[in-house]
């Protein structure tokens, strides 16, 4: 039985499936801007989870820095984001993306 | 005590460090600073020369030579070269000319171009050019001649279109550029078979590899006559001369320096440097003296129906230059050298009085307005006498001894080629007596506007003409044959350069009674020839026509310079400028525009089709997203 941590490795790939699964979904169904977002931050910490599951598995911490690199990178986007979608409210007084559609050809 | 590899390097530094310094502040130094700086390196360059010249003549005969390596430039596996120095009797000699000829004529043009707006400019040119001069006569191989080759051609190019605004000039500044460029054509390949057949391009290793060719070698020959075509073209040879006489175009002191003293004889220093070679190659030898011939004669024809003084000069000196490439033709390199160096003098001289009469007059230059102006100049009077006594070789003036040497040896070697270079040389002497008496003799022909202003040059004008005239007094006597009680020491100070080609060239001797029967005739000959000027243009006091006299055909074909401006354009210009017509209308216009055009066009229409991909709906592109990337994760399992 393959285990990380003491749980069987299975497990961490079914969690990672479900949460990256979730986060798919909510991107593609739900129309305010804000939880697109927290559902690609989802994604992202799916990615997470597996990696330092697998990074205890094979005894390597590359993975484990990869989730450093990972996290900073995210933390700086949700800066930009967040503030971009700030602007956007203000100047729009929605979210919704359905609305957002004046750029384009 | 100056170590001698800083010595060497400052010789070319000093003029490269005034063009900087004047180049950088152009607008901002004041005449009086810049005529200061640009003279003064000039004269602390030939204070070093004069110190490396001293210095070479208290060494042992054989081991006259200073090689000085600064870096190496390019190194590769298969290529390499130093920048580095030589300085050996050749080089010596002609750094002594440049720096020392082009100070005085530095001092020249404060005078000379005192009121101009580009004061500065000019100076840093000047300085510039030394430079380069320095550097293509210094070079320890052919790459870094070739860099100043090329440097002294930017300076002229850059000189004779100095007064920009007049489009003549800068077309006569591009001719000249452009026809150089044919011949370094021929130099670089030239260059670059020497380095495919000895595989080095330093001037001692190429030499000592040389000799294990035979004389006559096919790859030799091709070699020396490629780099006689880059000659050519530097030294204004047919076919390649008739940028010199519009170069004329640039200022006077220009004229002078560049197209006279310096430049135009970097072709001679060429073909003495590589003397060895050219000992391998009869047929070389062969080509240069029937050029040398031709020209010396063609030009010196040209030169005697010319009106305008410095057109008579430039086809003097392009005559002379042909005489200086029969030396070399007949395998007398030093005698080559030797009227380079005597010529140098005085016809520097000759453009600086030139230019002191174009002064004196406002701008003048058609000798037909001019006369009777002995009383008016007379310093400038007397110096341009001794520059035409010395040009049209009466003893003992400089010219005498270097063109009687070329004529000995031309005997010597040949008879016939003896009599051609002897009628050039005779039409010399009453092409420049009778510029000499149309300027100075007769009735004062300059119109009374002129004549109100006309003053005797500043002394810094009158100054360097005066040394001149003293060097062209006295400048023969380096080379007094030992025909005439002479040792001929400059034949004694060069033959360390031309020791490997000696054995090479079947050298004929004339007995001391031939030689003095040819002396005898030939100075006899030249005086009558000076009596005739005299008799035409002074006592008969015959005028050259007024333009658009109807001539002679003889004459109207002289006059005209033989047509070959307009046979070059009908043969050259005009196919090329017919071809580039077509490559206009069809290639440029039909071809690769309607393909420009097409990319562009196929762009606008294809983006047409796709565009309504582009919707504005957010939701839509992360659907189109997250589809692509499930499509590329199943193929990229497939």
């Amino acid at each position: 039985m393959k285990t990380a941590q003491g749980i069987p490795l299975d497990y961490y790939i079914w969690l990672s499936a479900a949460l990256f699964t979730i986060g798919i979904l909510g991107v593609l169904y739900r129309k305010n801007a804000i939880v697109i977002f927290m559902c690609i931050e989802l994604m992202l910490n799916a990615v997470n989870v597996l990696l330092v599951a697998f990074s205890n598995y094979y005894n390597d911490a590359s993975g484990q820095v990869f989730v450093f690199f990972i996290m900073a990178v995210a933390a700086a986007e949700v800066a930009v984001g967040l503030a971009i979608l700030i602007m956007t409210y203000r100047n729009t007084k929605t979210t919704d993306i359905e609305v957002l559609n004046k750029l384009k050809w | 005590m100056v170590s001698i590899d800083l010595l060497v390097s400052l010789v070319p530094l000093f003029p490269l460090l005034g063009f900087l310094i004047v180049a950088l502040n152009v607008r901002k130094l004041s005449h009086g600073v810049v005529s200061l700086i640009a003279c003064g390196v000039i004269l602390l360059s030939f204070f070093a020369s004069v110190y490396l010249f001293i210095l070479l003549l208290n060494l042992p005969e054989e081991s006259r030579s200073i090689f000085v390596t600064l870096f190496d430039w390019i190194k590769t596996d298969t290529f390499s070269a130093s920048f580095s120095f030589l300085v050996d009797p050749l080089s010596s000699l002609m750094l002594l000319i440049i720096t020392g000829v082009g100070f005085l004529i530095h001092v020249y043009s404060i005078g000379y171009m005192h009121d101009d707006e580009a004061f500065n400019r000019f100076f840093s040119y000047l300085n510039l050019f030394v430079f380069f001069m320095l550097l293509l006569v210094m070079g320890s191989n052919y790459l870094l001649m070739f860099v100043g080759w090329e440097g002294v051609g930017l300076c002229s190019y850059l000189l004779i279109g100095f007064w920009f605004k007049n489009k003549d000039y800068t077309s006569a500044a591009n001719k000249a550029f452009i026809m150089n460029r044919i011949g370094d054509l021929g130099l670089i390949l030239g260059v670059i078979l020497i380095f495919v057949l000895f595989g080095t391009i330093q001037y001692t290793e190429v030499f000592a590899k040389a000799s294990s060719f035979s004389a006559g070698s096919e790859i030799i020959t091709l070699i020396t006559v490629l780099l006689f075509v880059g000659a050519m073209g530097k030294s204004a040879q047919i076919p390649l001369y008739t940028w010199l006489p519009d170069a004329m175009a640039g200022p006077t002191p220009v004229s002078a320096l560049i197209h006279a003293a310096t430049m135009v004889t970097a072709g001679i220093y060429m073909v003495a440097r590589n003397n060895i070679l050219y000992a391998l190659s009869p047929v070389a030898l062969e080509l240069i003296l029937i050029v040398g011939l031709t020209t010396a004669l063609f030009a010196a024809t040209i030169a005697v129906t010319q009106n305008d003084i410095k057109k008579v000069l430039a086809y003097s000196t392009v005559s002379q230059l042909g005489l200086m490439f029969v030396a070399l033709g007949v395998g007398a390199f030093t005698s080559g050298i030797f009227h380079m160096a005597t010529h140098a003098f005085f016809k520097a001289l000759l453009f600086l009085g030139a230019g002191s009469v174009i002064h004196a007059l406002s701008g003048e230059q058609d000798i037909r307005h001019m006369g009777g102006l002995r009383k008016y100049l007379p310093i400038t009077f007397v110096t341009f006498l001794i520059g035409t006594l010395a040009i049209s070789g009466i003893p003992p003036f400089a010219g005498f001894f270097s063109k009687d040497e070329i004529l000995a040896h031309a005997f010597a070697n040949n008879q016939i080629a003896w009599g051609i270079a002897l009628l050039a040389s005779l039409l010399t002497s009453f092409y420049m007596f009778r510029l000499f008496f149309l300027t100075f003799s007769g009735p004062v022909r300059a119109s009374e506007e002129v004549m109100d202003h006309i003053h005797e040059s500043p002394k810094s004008i009158t100054i360097p003409l005066m040394v001149l005239a003293v060097l062209s007094v006295v400048g023969g006597f380096m080379g007094v044959p030992e025909v005439l009680g002479g040792s001929n020491w400059l034949g004694e100070f060069l033959a360390p350069v031309f020791a490997q080609s000696k054995p090479l060239i079947e050298m004929h001797h004339l007995d001391h009674g031939t030689e003095y029967t040819l002396m005898a005739v030939v100075v006899v000959l030249t005086i009558v020839m000076i009596s005739a000027a005299y008799f035409i243009y002074v006592k008969q006091n015959k005028q050259p026509l007024k333009e658009g006299t109807a001539l002679g055909p003889a004459h109207n074909l002289v006059y005209h310079k033989y047509y070959i401006d307009e046979l070059y354009n009908a043969l050259f210009f005009k196919p090329l400028f017919w071809i580039s017509k077509q490559f206009e209308t069809i290639i440029e216009r039909m071809g690769i525009d309607k393909i420009v055009n097409l990319s562009g066009s196929a762009v606008v229409e294809g983006s047409k089709a796709t565009r309504w991909l582009q919707t504005g709906n957010i939701g839509f592109y992360i659907f189109a997203m997250v589809v692509s990337i499930v499509v590329i994760l199943i193929a990229a399992m497939m």
